[in-house]
């Protein structure tokens, strides 16, 4: 371990998890006929050597379930949470660039969606955007903005008053100009790690909300899907439908984090050196 | 804050009025729609409320709800008030529990991750926070579920109350046996949040040069912990610990489902699923009124805890 300082024991974690997401976003796009196929000669099978995670009641493989639910997660959290990111970024800087009028509306907005729980608002959204899969995606991409549009808010507000920024507005550069060419270059670090952790809680907003039904139907089988299905066979003993689908999620949850931990910790300057 | 409350009213009404789902379809079924008559589907449009422009039905209601009719919800077939005082009483035994519980152990656990940085506690508690983080609720609730309902037996598997029991008949004690796992699972999950970030902060006052100071006159680390570093940990925490009311009240949303108690967070699922507005409408804003009710306590209790912030009041 000598050889392995601290910057390099950090990059080899940042690819092991992009590897790890990759490869089970790929392979679960590549098995959703055996997530589907049912075969009752093999219902409510232990788990085993041939079924990792077991067979649920109607004899569908659980494994190829379980990736199946999370590469269709993985895809979901990363759009909706590039979306949200994207609002938020385009908020952030609005808010502190437009002049004091926009930058209490923006405020206010945000102080207004935070003012409702995560979960009634997701609900609500995706209520209004006709449930379904669209419903999803729009409800988590509207809802992770706001703490984000905040941050980002508050970075632009303190580069404005840097010594740079103003001597480009003296010397008649346009306030478009500016942002674009002074103050966003700066933001896209915190920009980067900002979106990237909003994954992991996209990914858990989307599971949630799936399982408590706004979401798809039994025939895409969505991790959230899963989970509420098991649980009504949980009371019969067949702890391994839940137990399983379950894990698979924290690891790759977990994974997320990791990634965007690992992130900041090279991109921020304060901790780059250590 | 009343004027920030309108809004929230007049947003969650604009979601539902924008909703392409038709609760007459969602509720009724295609098939019984189909073989009605032109007269039953005009009452029952009128039932829900399909047939006033959204604009007039915003206003009935509000004016309605301002004087505390909540109108009556379509789900439960009872005035929304009288749902929403039951569930609300459900739900906040739950809630107030795990609020206070995952409040004082995360404080506790961010407080000792701190001053033991980098060393085994510190390690332990932060692993701790950031699994639990990465878990979602609904699972944990599962998990538990089937660790004390299942296999072992000593605890209910669901609902608030024993079942085939009458209302008068369910003792206090039933009604906390039930509570138990609900409680415990949104105290699990709240506990990381918070000692997530009192360690941050923790750590922060523990690198300062009057602990530093503190450390040269020869204080003990626990006389540090109680004279310098609890106060100024004590002002981020309490924002955090009423910011995450909004937090407790999402996860009561996916706790109340999986083990089928009947409060606050189910009447909204079953309210979102079923179209139906007046509740839903209801129970948004009793929740906003809750988080904004939350924001103003915190504001009030950091000029008790700070006095800084109390002088600086002062001058204005």
């Amino acid at each position: 371990m000598k050889q392995w300082n601290r910057r390099k024991a950090t990059v080899l974690i940042l690819v092991i998890s992009i590897l790890f997401l990759v490869t089970v976003a790929a392979a679960g796009s590549q098995c959703s006929d055996a997530a589907r196929a049912t075969d009752f000669s093999r219902k409510n099978l232990l788990p085993c050597l041939e079924y990792p995670f077991g067979t649920d009641w109607m004899g569908r493989d659980m494994f190829a379930r379980t990736l199946k639910g999370l590469s269709l997660s993985i895809l979901i959290g990363v759009l909706a949470a590039a979306i949200s990111a994207v609002i938020a970024l385009v908020l952030g800087i609005c808010a502190a660039t437009l002049g004091r009028r926009a930058d209490g509306v923006i405020t206010w907005v945000i102080d207004l969606i935070m003012g409702i729980p995560h979960m009634l608002l997701l609900i609500l959204i995706s209520v209004a955007a006709g449930r379904g899969l669209k419903g999803v995606i729009i409800g988590v991409a509207f809802t992770h903005w706001t703490s984000l549009a905040r941050l980002i808010r508050a970075e632009v507000m303190q580069l404005k008053e840097s010594p740079y920024v103003k001597i480009a507005g003296k010397l008649g550069k346009g306030k478009w100009y500016v942002a674009y060419r002074h103050i966003l270059p700066h933001l896209l670090p915190q920009f980067a790690v900002g979106l990237v952790l909003m994954f992991p809680h996209a990914i858990l907003h989307e599971a949630s909300i799936t399982f408590l039904g706004f979401g798809l139907t039994s025939e895409q089988p969505a991790i959230g899907i899963i989970l509420s299905e098991s649980m009504k066979y949980l009371v019969l003993g067949k702890w391994w439908l839940a137990l399983f689908p379950g894990l698979a999620l924290v690891v790759t949850v977990i994974m997320f984090y990791l990634l965007g931990e690992n992130l900041r910790r090279l991109i921020d300057p304060n901790s780059a050196h250590e | 804050m009343v004027f920030l409350l309108v809004a929230v009213s007049i947003v969650s009404f604009i979601l539902m009025t924008m909703s392409p789902v038709d609760p007459l379809q969602a509720n009724v079924g295609q098939a019984a729609l189909g073989s009605m008559s032109q007269e039953q589907i005009e009452k029952l449009e009128a039932y829900w409320g399909v047939d006033e422009p959204p604009l007039k039905r915003y206003l009935a209601w509000a004016k309605d709800f301002v004087r505390g009719d909540f109108g009556m919800s379509l789900q439960y077939r009872q005035p929304v008030s009288k749902v929403i005082a039951v569930k609300l009483g459900n739900s906040l035994f739950l809630m107030v529990t795990a609020w206070i519980l995952s409040g004082v152990i995360g404080f506790i656990l961010g407080v000792a991750a701190g001053v033991f940085r980098g060393r085994l506690p510190d390690r332990l508690i932060k692993g701790y926070c950031v699994v639990i983080s990465s878990t979602p609720a609904f699972w944990l609730a599962l998990l538990l579920l089937m660790i004390f309902g299942v296999w072992l037996k000593v605890l209910p598997i669901g609902l608030s109350v024993p079942i085939g029991l009458e209302a008068s008949g369910v003792t206090f004690l039933d009604r906390l046996r039930h509570a138990i796992l609900p409680a415990l699972t949104l105290s699990i999950t709240g506990i990381s949040n918070i000692a997530l970030h009192t360690r941050e902060k923790m750590i922060d006052v523990m690198e300062s040069d009057y602990v530093l100071f503190a450390r040269a006159r020869g204080e003990s680390t626990w006389q540090i912990v109680r004279r310098h570093a609890l106060r100024n940990v004590l002002l981020p925490a309490i924002t955090l610990q009423f910011a995450s009311i909004s937090e407790i009240f999402g996860g009561s949303v996916l706790v109340e489902q999986v083990f089928s108690y009947s409060g606050m967070g189910q009447a909204a699922v079953t309210a979102g699923l079923g179209s139906d507005m007046p509740l839903l409408m209801a129970i948004t804003i009793v929740s906003a009124v809750f988080v904004f009710g939350g924001n103003l306590i915190a504001n009030i209790l950091y000029g008790i805890v700070d006095p800084r912030i109390r002088r600086g009041g002062n001058r204005k």
